[in-house]
């Protein structure tokens, strides 16, 4: 690094900001110092870009049917690949920008108060941001909700490590209790151009909304596919399933959580199903909204979620359960698992706590015996 | 025998320079340094001036506290040099040594009719006392007390270890002797630990007078400290101590011979070491009388008295350390790697994780180095990402983090008694946040000594 950026230099506050491109080109020259004089070449930038990678398809996919919802809107409903894709990726990279750059610059400028080297944490959440949040939403909407994520969910408690809730959730939640006009109902989930005139009788509303109405794509394969209005990345199973087995395979995220959440979701859809207040299939409710995006990329966060093995089935069966209670019993929020993960993420260290406490009075119990 | 112990948990790094079993040579050095910074909980008291002369076995230092707690001369010589660092803390007597080794004058013990008093007077007067080790908190055993038991290890599963069988398989009558004698200063008896893998292979098994257990399982296995919480969970009230082999087979010998011997069969390995292979030297010889190992780049290579995970970093300028029998000669890592985390495969590097692909192919020795691999962070994995490679019962990271925050409670509630830095080494290698978890549990212990002295 050149002189003019270290500590007395002429650039010294923009320390942080060189370090982390350097390091994110180069691997650092530091040796180990105490202890264990070999280390694993895992660090966080390799997780978090493994982490990254899987929410890739989710994202193309969202991209393409953010297109394909356009076209369904004005008339045109063509499976046109490429064009679709187009109009999509145009809509979504703003998103993009805002995203990545109000949070990393809030990102950098903390860790040069903190004097700390650069979290790699807000690459995957800024890269969720833009997944969870309508296609249409205003820019400086979204910038407003990244800042009060970073800010209050994170730099607040430390940084990366320290936070409560998930911070992708959060610029979310900030969205939907601050705007909630644009985060509900059957406007904002399509984005049009100025001009463009809506065919008659059509809703863009989100399946969840219009649960159990014959409108059109709320088949299985559209719900599977995600050839449905949402959130720009949520809506396929099939690209989230794709990312699922990436953070599997890897190790990186639990398999206990998501499986939990899915058991979790699974019982009490089946409960309303019995006792007949729902509208439709357990299984189904496993394809609708939020709910497998949810489960495979927010709820396993390792920072928010819970820490322990056993605190994780807890917390994973929790999620599943909650989301679907607020979306049967609740009729002013469609959507239940923005708000289950949140609770359950405040929950998280109450459940950890439990855990750990039974955990060593059965330890000091072995240990008098022994 | 006692119950085979499976434990599922650990890991074996696959670092490649395993010494070769034979013995290359004698390491005759002219100087030998005695270090009171080898032991925890250890001050020292000079007993020699600069010119003294001693024998083999005549005290160096005591203990300021415990005053019959000695470290002897492991040669005869001449004190040629007193070694201190900053505000005068002392750092390691230098003796230049005699051709020929003059003993202290002693004579062989008959164990059979000594009592527990008066094994312990001689293993105080020889200087071997400072081989048990009194956990909880790891630091040198307190004469005073009796220990609820004692553990021995007879084998290793750190990286590229010593093998027992070669370093010590012929001086089974010392270990046998040691165990008896050690077996009179407890009531809950002499537990070794054999690896169940080579039940048969080890001559050890052969032991009498000793509590027999066997671990099966890949590192830490073979760290004392997690067979003790397997076999008897160590309580704050009840200390109990432990002795490396190594040690056993030097307390053995003393009470045969009368004499204090100390020469080891050391493993020089490592990726970086020329021909690796086994020598005979004492503690505090020179690691510069290894020169032959590591050739003469000085400046790109890292001399490591003991394991790769919990040994100490001597350089070509320090000395064996009092406990090791493994020397670890690695190259620093002081390259800035290109895209490094970014690649897809990065063919040289192993990793535990599986988002590299190094678990595809487990018969492969890699040459690792120093180098971090990443950047301090905060801790973003959660608690079973560390627990993997920790065969204990107790959640590392709640431990660690209580540890940082030097909650004295909260160690104690998770379980600091049971443990050393050398059982979460492991912990530390795989951390992706690239934190000294090892400092931080030491750091730990010395507030809980601190406190609770």
């Amino acid at each position: 690094m050149n002189k003019i950026f270290e500590k007395g230099g002429k650039l010294a506050f923009l320390h942080s900001t060189v370090d982390a491109f350097e390091t994110f080109l180069r691997v650092p020259d530091t040796v180990t110092r105490k202890g264990a004089h070999l280390r694993d070449a895992i660090d966080l930038k390799r997780i978090m870009i493994i982490a990254v990678i899987s929410a890739v398809p989710a994202a193309l996919f969202g991209m393409w049917n953010v297109g394909y919802q356009h076209g369904l809107a004005i008339g045109d409903g063509r499976l046109q690949i490429l064009a679709n894709f187009w109009y999509g990726f145009l809509k979504v990279l703003p998103l993009y920008v805002v995203s990545y750059g109000v949070g990393l610059a809030i990102e950098f400028a903390s860790s040069q108060i903190r004097n700390e080297e650069v979290n790699e944490g807000y690459l995957m959440s800024g890269f969720l941001i833009p997944l969870i949040v309508p296609v249409d939403v205003p820019l400086w909407m979204l910038a407003l909700a990244v800042a009060f994520a970073v800010i209050f969910g994170k730099e607040v408690f430390g940084g990366t490590g320290m936070n409560i809730w998930n911070p992708a959730l959060l610029a979310r939640v900030f969205l939907f209790f601050s705007y909630p006009t644009r985060m509900s109902g059957s406007e904002g989930w399509i984005s049009l151009k100025a001009g463009e005139q809506l065919v008659d009788g059509f809703t863009g509303a989100t399946p969840l909304a219009l649960e159990g109405s014959a409108q059109y794509g709320t088949g299985f394969w559209d719900l599977f596919i995600g050839l449905v209005p949402g959130s720009v990345g949520e809506t396929s199973v099939i690209a989230i399933l794709l990312g699922a087995f990436i953070l599997l395979w890897t190790g990186i995220a639990s398999w206990k959580v998501m499986l939990s959440s899915v058991l979790g979701a699974l019982f009490v859809g089946l409960l309303g199903d019995l006792a007949g207040i729902s509208a439709v299939p357990c299984w189904e409710q496993l394809l609708m909204g939020g709910f497998a995006f949810g489960t495979v990329f927010m709820a396993t966060d390792p920072v928010t979620s819970a820490q322990t093995e056993p605190g994780k089935w807890i917390y994973g069966f929790l999620i599943g359960a909650l989301c679907i209670v607020v979306r049967l019993f609740n009729p002013g929020y469609a959507e239940g698992m923005m708000l289950a993960i949140l609770l359950m993420n405040t929950a998280a260290p109450l459940i950890d706590h439990c855990v750990v406490s039974a955990h060593v009075s059965r330890r000091n119990h072995k240990i008098l015996a022994a | 025998m006692s119950k085979n112990i499976v434990l599922k948990k650990g890991l074996d790094i696959p670092v490649s320079g395993a010494a070769e079993l034979r013995l290359s040579k004698t390491v005759q050095s002219d100087i030998v340094a005695v270090r009171p910074t080898d032991f925890r909980g250890f001050t020292p008291r000079l007993l020699v001036a600069e010119g003294d002369r001693v024998l083999c076995g005549s005290p160096v230092m005591a203990d300021k506290q415990q005053s019959d707690i000695l470290l002897c001369a492991p040669v005869s010589g001449c004190v040629k040099q007193i070694v201190r660092g900053e505000k005068r803390k002392l750092l390691a007597v230098l003796i230049e040594a005699d051709e020929r080794v003059e003993y202290q004058a002693g004579a062989p013990a008959d164990l059979g009719a000594m009592d527990a008093d008066a094994v312990k007077a001689a293993l105080l007067r020889s200087g071997l006392w400072p081989f048990l080790i009194q956990r909880p908190y790891g630091i040198v055993a307190d004469p005073a007390i009796k220990p609820r038991a004692i553990f021995v290890s007879a084998f290793n599963t750190a990286p590229l270890a010593a093998s027992p069988e070669f370093t010590l398989g012929d001086r089974l009558a010392d270990i046998q002797a040691g165990v008896d004698a050690l077996a009179k200063l407890t009531e809950g008896g002499v537990h070794l630990s054999l690896n169940g893998d080579n039940y048969a292979g080890t001559p050890f098994h052969k032991l009498e007078n000793a509590v027999l257990h066997c671990f099966k399982g890949r590192h830490p296995a073979g760290n004392v400290g997690v067979q003790i919480s397997h076999i008897c969970p160590i309580r704050k009230d009840s200390a109990v101590w432990t002795v490396p082999l190594l040690g056993l087979a030097a307390i053995g010998r003393y009470f045969r011979t009368g004499r204090l011997d100390l020469r080891r069969k050391v493993a020089v390995c490592g990726p970086a070491a020329i021909e690796p292979a086994y020598v005979e030297a004492l503690p505090g010889t020179p690691m510069r009388a290894l020169g032959a190992f590591f050739g003469g780049m000085t400046d790109e290579i890292r001399v490591v008295s003991g394991n790769l995970l919990s040994g100490s970093n001597e350089g070509t300028e320090g000395y064996l350390g009092f406990f090791d029998d493994q020397v670890t000669v690695l190259r620093e890592g002081r390259e800035k790697e290109l895209f490094g985390w970014m690649r897809p495969l990065r063919y040289k590097l192993f990793s535990a994780d599986r988002s590299y692909f190094s678990w595809l192919t487990p018969w492969r020795k890699y040459e690792l180095d120093t180098n971090l691999h990443g950047g301090p962070r905060a801790f973003v994995m959660s608690d079973a990402y560390y627990g993997r490679v920790l065969p204990m019962d107790i959640y590392p990271l709640y431990l660690v983090k209580a540890c940082l925050a030097g909650d004295i409670e909260k160690m104690e509630r998770f379980g600091i008694y049971e443990v050393l830095p050398e059982d979460l080494a492991l912990c530390e290698y795989v951390d992706p946040s690239k934190n000294d978890i090892q400092d931080i549990i030491q750091k730990g212990i010395d507030l809980m000594l601190k406190e609770m002295a």
